[in-house]
């Protein structure tokens, strides 16, 4: 059985005093259900979660005690990913015609503070400062430029496009376009990144309804199809956060695998998809990750980037709505939004981001802690 | 630049030898060769179980780095006004030779125009926080060994 798309959701990304995670992802749901033209009685089965804002299932007092089953998922920034894995498979298995994935979150300001006991590591390793996700990223792009040859201008390139785009996107938290030159010059946080080269954590919510594929016009008039959804964790060697210690042979990361296995599931390849959405917890993530998923080889970042070829008219548009960068990082919500603005893409109804020549294949990839992936791709 | 007085005490147990001939201590699979930094009791390779306690080098090379630049929120520990500070990873191989690992680390050095992927570092120890007896309390670091050659 095919999976078809047919309802998205979202509540603005951003900071809203005095809204609640779950507010915000009950906001994300009714959207969704909206768009799809039905009523939370409809829904047969629901998978959702936070990792910071309580559970999904609470949802049902809000939205309607309708007796559906509704599984809770707590899977670090693998959450609605491993949500819409698990909604997918309720559809493609025959079990239920229609099942929603949800995702939302909401964080303090500041950097996330891990507990290394919850991860399985020694509490010295968070006393001695050296549990951050910010300083992962920071030496991962470290050893990348010294390895490929990319340069710190790169990094700034891919912030202010994020931010550029952002600035086109209604439900992004950053609107306010940054110059390269700004960026760059912003203070340090993680050497070689600055303040605007990384994403926030933040607030907000995505729903998405899906429905078998060969009932999915009765929903909506612009079906986009699920083809894959693929997570994987960490192997020996790769190069994860919040490792101690790494083995001295590098492996390919759970990126790679993710990737590899969705396009094989999909029968299409990186030159297939005519739009990109890709984890930029910070500039260098996103460099990495466009080759760790194929679409490029290691080191060509620099001259596709310069080049324009990740802009929203160039051959490759890369995080149309600005990514994390511009939309901070509610966990629970962040994969699913890229999904959103995938299907928002491929419906053609993206407005002022929309890529231009009718985009028919989309890419989603998710990467966090403690070294996971998921990918989607999505076809009209 | 051992900093802290024999009254230090280590952050954690069983992380390196103290206070006589302090080395950090890794773990090696009997079953594949696999070392581990600390060690652990099990493999995360071959999942093997008989692991023994194997001190690493106290030299090796700067894998990658980078630069604190803003106070962790807690657990983090520390006394006084807050001061960048470096963390890197170094290529350390066991101290028979037989295997090798790259453990993360605090860095003595906190300036980008000072660190160098490559470099020669050296194990080292600094103090974090004084413990509530008033003891100061150890980690273990890795200076370079010739600062300011870049």
């Amino acid at each position: 059985m095919d999976v078809a798309i047919v309802g998205i959701g979202i509540h603005p990304f951003g900071r809203h005093p005095g809204l609640s995670g779950r507010e915000q992802g009950a906001y994300a749901v009714r959207q969704a259900l909206t768009d799809a033209r039905i009523g939370w009685a409809d829904v047969q089965c629901a998978f959702g979660g936070s990792v910071a804002a309580g559970g999904a299932d609470t949802l049902v007092s809000d939205l309607g005690l309708t007796g559906l089953p509704f599984v809770n998922v707590h899977n670090g920034c693998g959450t609605g990913g491993s949500a819409l894995a698990m909604a997918e498979r309720a559809i493609r298995s025959g079990d239920h015609d229609l099942a929603m994935a949800i995702g939302f979150d909401k964080h303090p300001p500041g950097a996330f503070n891990a507990d290394p006991e919850a991860s399985g590591l020694g509490r010295w390793y968070g006393e001695t400062g050296l549990m951050l996700t910010t300083q992962f990223f920071a030496m991962k792009i470290q050893r990348y430029m010294h390895e490929y040859g990319i340069s710190p201008a790169s990094l700034a390139r891919v912030a202010a496009r994020a931010y550029r785009n952002g600035a086109l996107n209604p439900a992004a938290w950053r609107r306010q376009p940054l110059t390269e030159q700004e960026i760059a010059a912003a203070p340090m946080i993680s050497h070689p990144l600055t303040k605007y080269m990384f994403c926030s954590p933040g607030e907000g919510g995505v729903a998405l309804v899906l429905a078998r594929a060969d009932r999915a016009h009765r929903y909506t008039a612009r079906p986009v199809y699920l083809k894959a959804v693929s997570f994987r964790t960490r192997q020996f060697g790769s190069f994860e956060v919040f490792s101690p210690w790494l083995a001295p042979d590098r492996a390919e990361g759970p990126t790679a695998a993710a990737a590899r296995a969705a396009f094989e599931a999909a029968g299409l390849g990186p030159e297939n998809v005519d739009v990109i959405q890709v984890q930029d917890t910070e500039s260098g993530a996103e460099i990495m990750h466009l080759a760790e998923t194929g679409f490029c080889a290691d080191g060509e970042q620099e001259l596709l980037i310069k080049s324009g070829a990740t802009e929203i008219g160039g051959t490759m548009p890369v995080n149309t709505d600005g990514g994390c960068l511009a939309n901070g990082e509610p966990i629970g919500a962040s994969g699913l939004r890229q999904v959103y603005e995938s299907v928002l893409q491929l419906r053609g109804a993206a407005g002022q981001r929309q890529v231009p020549g009718q985009p028919k294949v989309a890419f989603t990839h998710v990467y966090g802690a403690p070294g996971i992936s998921c990918c989607t791709i999505l076809t009209t | 630049m051992t900093a802290a007085g024999p009254a230090a005490v280590p952050v954690a147990e069983g992380l390196f030898s103290w206070p006589a001939d302090p080395r950090l201590l890794g773990g090696s699979c009997a079953s594949c060769g696999t070392t581990t930094f600390p060690r652990q009791s099990s493999c995360p390779r071959c999942t093997g179980t008989d692991i023994r306690t194997v001190p690493l080098a106290a030299t090796g090379r700067l894998w990658t780095w980078t630069v604190q630049a803003f106070e962790p929120k807690p657990p983090y520990r520390a006394d006084g006004p807050f001061e960048p500070y470096g963390v890197g990873y170094v290529e350390l191989a066991t101290a028979d030779g037989s295997g090798a690992v790259l453990v993360e680390s605090r860095l003595t050095e906190a300036d980008p125009e000072r660190l160098e992927i490559g470099a020669e570092m050296a194990l080292t120890f600094i103090p974090v926080y004084r413990d509530a007896a008033g003891q100061p309390v150890v980690t273990f670091a890795f200076a370079p060994q010739h600062p300011g050659t870049r």
